[in-house]
């Protein structure tokens, strides 16, 4: 099994941070993972965007040109990437701030609303966790406890008493997705 | 009358002054009437009444000084142009128990080093720079220095040095006496007997603060004649040295205990 | 086995630094590289280990306080990349002729000039064939892999120190700044005055009374010294490059078509290998991880049975002159390379090797 993924959204999202939480939970399933960011100016408030590969085998290139999921989070990204996602392949976005929606009929899309189910739960700071509950529903890959077990492991222990709304937020995520037909 | 011989002459009860062992054999290759054989005796007179033979670490230049290391008894190394600061900060912060010293020129120094002076100085590293500013490149064969004073000829300012042309004679130790980073700083020169008892102390000062980690650069100029590039006899060169370059870059302390003095 | 970390290349090279006992990290901050500092710094490595860390003035100082430093025996190092490292080519030059082991770390990113902060491997003329004036080598180290950032950090100073040579790990933006999980090795503990004095006697560490002052220096005005200090320099290349010779290969055993890679660029091309096998193309790759000395003889072994070669790398076609050397005509050797900070797709690289090597 191989999962390729790309994360993209606005720097400052989490999308890094999420990619992060994404490969250490393959860690603690015994995965081989990768984690190729965007990086330089475009970081600081620009678009930021994360390549992750979660797989059973060696990785060979840590650089993709086309994804098995994509998780889009901004309209810059979504017509970046749309275009990118492998046929039958997953697109899952958050609809706040996209003006054009996704289009292609050969993937399948998802849509959660995470920005404004974070701000209605007072959590807009693990607004990436609502996102990736929809991802893990959608795409059952990493397991719910090695999410948790990667999130000990990546967050500083200061941290640490965060988890259990980071978790509350994931849940959330896997209630509020929903395919979109177009 | 008999005639005098030199073997009765030089006898040991006749012996008044002795070289160094810190200094080698080697015969020195600087011009007759050059300040730079000074300076180095100075030097490792110090390294051997302070006792630092075992544990001095010199660092020298680009310039006619590049073969002080055939001449100082101690362990050297040789610095690329400029350099020997960031070297002797690599030296020093990997072994703080050394006694590490750099031995530079004006061009080395107030030149194409101007950013590992400074930035060493900022830094306060705790370690001594000596400094030799004879006003001119003297290796390569007598080019204007950062210290060349105006309207002095030299093979690259052969109609004097035009300060609207060519920017104004640096004065890098005034510079360097207003950073933080300093300890001690002074200007000194090696021309007379006089001359060189001040220039002995304040390098043995300039050791002793290394020694006791006073936190911060000793920094020892030095005003030296190059009679070859400034093309004059040696009594004349440090004549002119005395009427020249002395107004210019007076002597004198300018930091003692980290304190501006001047 | 050791500790698993997930990490970013750059921070398994300082993780590493402390681990294999380094006395000494001068540098100066450059995307893609900075988080090797800034991950020393927050890792306080003077109280893990007494490690000393020095944000230099410029990549200029930084080269010289390592040439200062491994004059007197201690384990030091700096990374930057590509103009950093430009910088850095005149104290190579003076470390390399005054024979001192010390390491850098350039992870490279487009050039000429300011170039770009994009990943590429256009410096590889500057890491193997000089960079800095006077003939001198360095030994260049090309991982393709955190691991493998982390590992050649203890390789490359165990290289510099057999050697008294300075020693290279050319890496790229993509290695420098990817994660990775990477299993570190245990720590080495960092040499003693005493077994620095006693292993390097060469090193200025202070003149004990009963020995010759030791003199660093890379000058000799008479002109027959310095012949024979270059010399002395060649054969000891000759040596570096009959033992130090290290590469991957893989499916080369039964391959009629080569690829030659390193670094980022050989992750790509096995992708594209993977594919080719798929395609039934007997397709192998040989990874070049010593650059310099580079497998001139490992590539000529298999020309038994290649028929042709394809040579990828992120810049205009540096490596494939020393392909072409190696191979002496014998087979085609054809180059695919992207400039600038873009970066191929297995599927580009695969359809070159159709067109050129094989002939569809």
């Amino acid at each position: 099994m191989t999962e390729e993924i790309i994360i993209a959204g606005f720097g400052g999202q989490g999308v890094l941070s999420m990619g992060k939480i994404l490969a250490y939970s393959g860690i603690m399933q015994d995965q081989e993972v990768s984690w190729m960011p965007s990086y330089g100016p475009e970081m600081r408030g620009g678009t930021a965007n994360v390549t992750v590969i979660l797989s059973d085998e060696r990785i060979s290139s840590p650089i993709l040109h086309f994804y098995d999921t994509a998780i889009i989070l901004n309209q810059q990204s979504m017509d970046k990437f749309e275009p990118s996602v492998k046929p039958g392949g997953v697109l899952i976005y958050d609809g706040n701030g996209i003006t054009r929606h996704p289009s292609r009929k050969d993937i399948h899309i998802y849509r959660v609303d995470a920005a404004d189910e974070a701000t209605r739960l007072g959590l807009s700071k693990i607004f990436n966790m609502i996102v990736l509950g929809g991802y893990m529903k959608v795409k059952p890959v990493v397991r719910l406890e090695n999410v948790i077990l990667g999130l000990k492991k990546s967050l500083p222990h200061r941290y640490h008493d965060l988890i259990p709304d980071n978790e509350k937020a994931i849940l959330r995520g896997m209630e509020i997705i929903e395919e979109v037909k177009v | 009358m008999a005639e005098i011989r030199l073997e009765d002459i030089i006898r040991p009860e006749n012996l008044v002054y002795k070289k160094t062992p810190l200094m080698t054999d080697n015969i020195l290759s600087y011009c007759p009437g050059c300040g730079h054989g000074t300076a180095h005796r100075l030097i490792m007179e110090v390294v051997e009444e302070l006792g630092f033979q075992e544990k001095t670490i010199g660092i020298c230049p680009v310039g006619c000084s590049v073969l002080a290391y055939d001449f100082m008894n101690i362990d050297m190394q040789q610095a690329a142009h400029g350099r020997a600061p960031a070297l002797a900060t690599g030296i020093k912060r990997t072994w703080p128990g050394r006694i590490v010293f750099t031995y530079q020129g004006d061009g080395d120094l107030a030149a194409i080093g101007t950013a590992e002076t400074i930035h060493v100085c900022n830094r306060g590293e705790n370690l001594t720079m000596i400094f030799i500013n004879n006003g001119i490149y003297g290796m390569t064969g007598g080019q204007m220095a950062p210290t060349t004073l105006e309207g002095m000829k030299s093979s690259t300012s052969p109609y004097g040095r035009d300060v609207h042309m060519m920017g104004y004679p640096l004065k890098m130790t005034e510079v360097v006496a207003t950073l933080p980073g300093t300890y001690f700083v002074t200007r000194q020169a090696v021309h007379t007997p006089a001359a060189v008892r001040k220039a002995k102390k304040a390098i043995r000062i300039a050791f002793e603060n290394q020694r006791d980690n006073k936190g911060g650069v000793s920094f020892v100029e030095i005003v030296s004649n190059c009679n070859s590039g400034w093309k004059m006899r040696p009594v004349d060169a440090n004549h002119w040295m005395e009427q020249n370059m002395f107004p210019f870059f007076p002597l004198g302390d300018m930091k003692v205990d980290g304190k501006i003095v001047k | 086995m050791g500790e698993l970390r997930l990490m970013k290349g750059n921070e398994a090279i300082g993780e590493a630094a402390i681990r294999a006992g380094v006395d000494a990290y001068f540098g100066y901050p450059i995307t893609p590289q900075s988080e090797v500092i800034e991950y020393l710094m927050a890792e306080k490595p003077h109280e893990r280990t007494g490690m000393v860390v020095l944000q230099a003035e410029s990549e200029v100082a930084s080269i010289n306080m390592v040439y200062g430093a491994a004059a007197t025996g201690k384990k030091v190092m700096t990374s930057s990349s590509s103009p950093g490292v430009s910088l850095m080519m005149e104290g190579v030059s003076y470390i390399a002729g005054a024979e001192l082991p010390c390491v850098l770390v350039n992870v490279v990113r487009g050039g000429p000039g300011l170039g770009t902060i994009q990943p590429s491997q256009a410096d590889y003329f500057q890491a193997t064939k000089g960079g800095g004036h006077g003939d001198y080598r360095m030994i260049v180290l090309a991982p393709a892999s955190v691991q493998e950032m982390s590992d050649f950090i203890k390789l490359a100073f165990e290289l510099a120190f057999r050697y008294r040579n300075p020693a290279m790990i050319l890496s790229d933006g993509v290695i420098g700044q990817m994660m990775e999980k990477v299993v570190l090795f245990d720590p080495i503990p960092r040499w003693t005055e005493e077994e620095i004095i006693k292993m390097s006697p060469w090193a200025t560490t202070g003149k004990p009374l009963n020995r010759e002052r030791n003199i660093i220096t890379s000058l000799d005005l008479q002109p027959h010294v310095q012949e024979q200090r270059n010399i002395r320099l060649q054969n000891k290349y000759a040596t570096i490059q009959e033992k130090e010779v290290r590469c991957e290969k893989i499916a080369c055993d039964d391959a009629e078509y080569l690829i030659v890679a390193y670094g980022s660029s050989a992750r790509i091309a096995q992708k594209a290998l993977d594919i080719a096998r798929a395609q039934g193309i007997r397709l192998g790759l040989l990874r070049a991880i010593t650059l310099w000395p580079f497998p001139t003889k490992q590539i000529r072994e298999l020309l038994g049975h290649v028929k042709g070669i394809l040579t990828v790398e992120l810049s205009s076609g540096q490596m494939v002159e020393d392909v072409r050397l190696a191979v002496e005509g014998r087979v085609n050797v054809e180059f695919y390379g992207r400039m600038g900070g873009m970066i191929y797709t297995p599927e580009e690289i695969l359809g070159v090797l159709k067109a050129k090597i094989i002939g569809e």
